[in-house]
């Protein structure tokens, strides 16, 4: 009896949290049929939102590829002094929220801080345009790759790296040809939940890109906006196609996932 | 040749090495003997170039290697857990050190299979390690060191991960496959059983020091210190002297020298006897001959007289 009481506070949780808002998206969007929902994404502002974000999203995990496999390798594999405090900051964006990253950028990259007017000076423009969004989406993802790749780092360990050394393997052959194909469902899903995220930021990007329509704004900001004005047919719309993109992301999670336990 | 000389290092306060130097000659295959801790890997690692030694000088075959990378060293390097590249097949994990040299895909594809014949790995080229047994991915990981036709050959216990029986196999198989390669050949293992069997010569290491350095005969004949002798074999006392349980004479009645005996326990193990005995009620053993317990008729309870045979080897042990 316990066993079904338990089973059944779970599935009312779900339904209330997460399929009720979530099918109700699905059924408001296509209250009036499918044209209009293509009407609303085909609009030259929806097409727009959707390039700015994959443009931030492809970027910023390419950023978090590159770093984050960096970092993990230098945790892992390195001593140095302040390894630890290294360590701590990775998750500093899980604990600090997204709009203080944003206020934060501000304060180090705008126009009237320093280091944002000498880059202003020289016509680089970080802060109200895609380079900021960018790194106010690399830095709310941060975490997401090292600590995807840390735990099979430690792991599979250094031996097999110092048999292909012995072997006549430079580190980088001995990276490239041994640790990383050892380490790669790791990375990869790593990487798809870094895209999730990237596709799915809201504070942080909403403070640094100034929110202007067709230049800066990414689809959440266009949801938002959207709905602001009333225009609940194209809010709806783009809710969805975002929603299903992170349905997407998650079946591919969930299919690199079993890969990675095999191993 | 392989000559290390005055090599220490240390790990934070502990001292692996303390002033090492040992000659370990070419084409043959040479056993670091020794209890853990007692930096036998330590120095295999250092020759391999996987560690670097805080002072000394390590040459390999005249050449001057200490501060050479691992790469350069052209050694092979066994683990004792295999480091088997465990997303290549059999063939892709012995074609490694040839593919990195960029050798011809046809001379590779000779090599490996000539390599995976030696290793009787021939019918298993296209698995993966982990469809492999212990035993078979350790013949694997050999194949590999011998793929790019190392100078020296350096296996770090490698038969510590495999059971009791696989052990034994590979141990004579090891033995066989080095008389047939030539290479030399240095492994580090704890069990003198397993040097004195495949070695040509060992060293006994200890505290980070070289104890001996002999042939197994000659360790075990002369031992050089009674650490040395207790490793390499069993040892008992009788009255004040360290020595083999075969070397010790057991008589009825007292001799000049003899020490008085009682007789706890009659062991009969196959060939051998062994007489559990106290001498002024402290315990000892010795090993006889099944022909010499007949004779002795020994029973517990009995007084012998016990001396030591002074063609053995012994040591007057401090009381």
């Amino acid at each position: 009896m316990a066993r079904y009481g338990l089973r059944t506070i779970a599935l009312v949780y779900l339904l209330f949290l997460l399929v009720l808002p979530v099918a109700l998206i699905f059924w408001t969007t296509f209250a009036d049929g499918i044209g209009p929902v293509i009407d609303a994404l085909t609009t030259p502002s929806a097409l727009h939102a959707f390039k700015v974000t994959a443009q931030v999203a492809i970027i910023s995990v390419i950023l978090n590829t590159l770093f984050g496999v960096g970092t993990a390798v230098l945790l892992v594999r390195h001593e140095f002094p302040g390894r630890r405090t290294l360590n701590m900051l990775v998750d500093l964006p899980i604990a600090v929220s997204p709009v203080v990253v944003g206020l934060a950028l501000i304060l180090v990259y705008g126009r009237f801080a320093p280091m944002g007017g000498w880059l202003a000076d020289r016509g680089i423009d970080i802060i109200f345009s895609l380079p900021g969004m960018v790194l106010a989406t690399v830095f709310v993802c941060l975490p997401l790759v090292v600590r995807a790749v840390t735990p099979v780092l430690e792991e599979i360990g250094t031996e097999q790296e110092q048999a292909a050394w012995t072997l006549g393997a430079k580190p980088w052959q001995a990276f490239r040809r041994v640790t990383l194909p050892a380490i790669r469902w790791a990375l990869a899903y790593g990487m798809v939940l870094s895209l999730a995220r990237s596709l799915g930021e809201y504070g942080a990007v909403a403070v640094v890109s100034g929110r202007i329509k067709d230049q800066t704004q990414t689809l959440t900001l266009f949801v938002e906006e959207r709905f602001q004005n009333f225009d609940q047919q194209a809010a709806y719309a783009a809710a969805f196609a975002m929603a299903v993109v992170a349905v997407a992301t998650l079946l591919l999670i969930t299919l690199l996932r079993p890969r990675e336990d095999d191993r | 040749m392989i000559r290390v000389s005055n090599v220490s290092k240390n790990f934070g306060s502990f001292a692996a090495l303390r002033d090492v130097s040992v000659d370990i000659p070419s084409g043959a295959l040479t056993a670091l003997l020794g209890p853990s801790g007692g930096g036998k890997s330590t120095l295999l690692r250092i020759i391999a170039g996987l560690e670097t030694p805080d002072s000394g000088i390590i040459e390999i075959q005249g050449h001057d290697s200490t501060n050479l990378s691992p790469q350069r060293r052209n050694v092979g390097f066994v683990f004792q857990h295999y480091a088997a590249f465990k997303h290549m097949t059999v063939f892709g994990n012995v074609a490694f050190g040839l593919e990195i040299r960029k050798r011809p895909k046809a001379e590779i594809k000779a090599r490996v299979n000539e390599l995976l014949e030696l290793v009787h790995l021939e019918q298993f080229a296209h698995r993966y390690p982990a469809q492999l047994s212990g035993g078979q991915r350790q013949r694997m990981a050999l194949a590999r060191a011998l793929a790019v036709e190392p100078k020296v050959l350096l296996l770090d216990e490698p038969f510590g991960a495999l059971d009791a029986q696989v052990r034994k196999e590979l141990r004579s198989w090891l033995r066989r496959l080095h008389d047939e390669v030539h290479v030399t050949t240095v492994f580090v293992t704890h069990d003198q059983e397993e040097a004195m069997e495949v070695a040509d010569e060992i060293v006994v290491m200890a505290g980070g020091e070289v104890q001996q350095v002999g042939s197994p005969d000659d360790l075990y004949e002369r031992p050089a210190s009674e650490f040395v002798m207790s490793f390499l074999g069993p040892t008992t006392r009788v009255g004040g002297t360290l020595v083999r349980p075969h070397d010790v004479e057991v008589l009825m009645a007292p001799e000049p020298g003899t020490v008085t005996a009682v007789v706890q326990r009659v062991v009969r193990l196959g060939f051998e006897v062994r007489l559990d005995l106290s001498v002024d009620d402290e315990p000892t053993w010795v090993q006889i001959t099944r022909d010499q317990a007949r004779q002795l008729a020994a029973r517990p309870g009995d007084r012998v007289h016990l001396r030591a045979l002074t063609a053995g080897v012994a040591f007057e042990v401090a009381v």
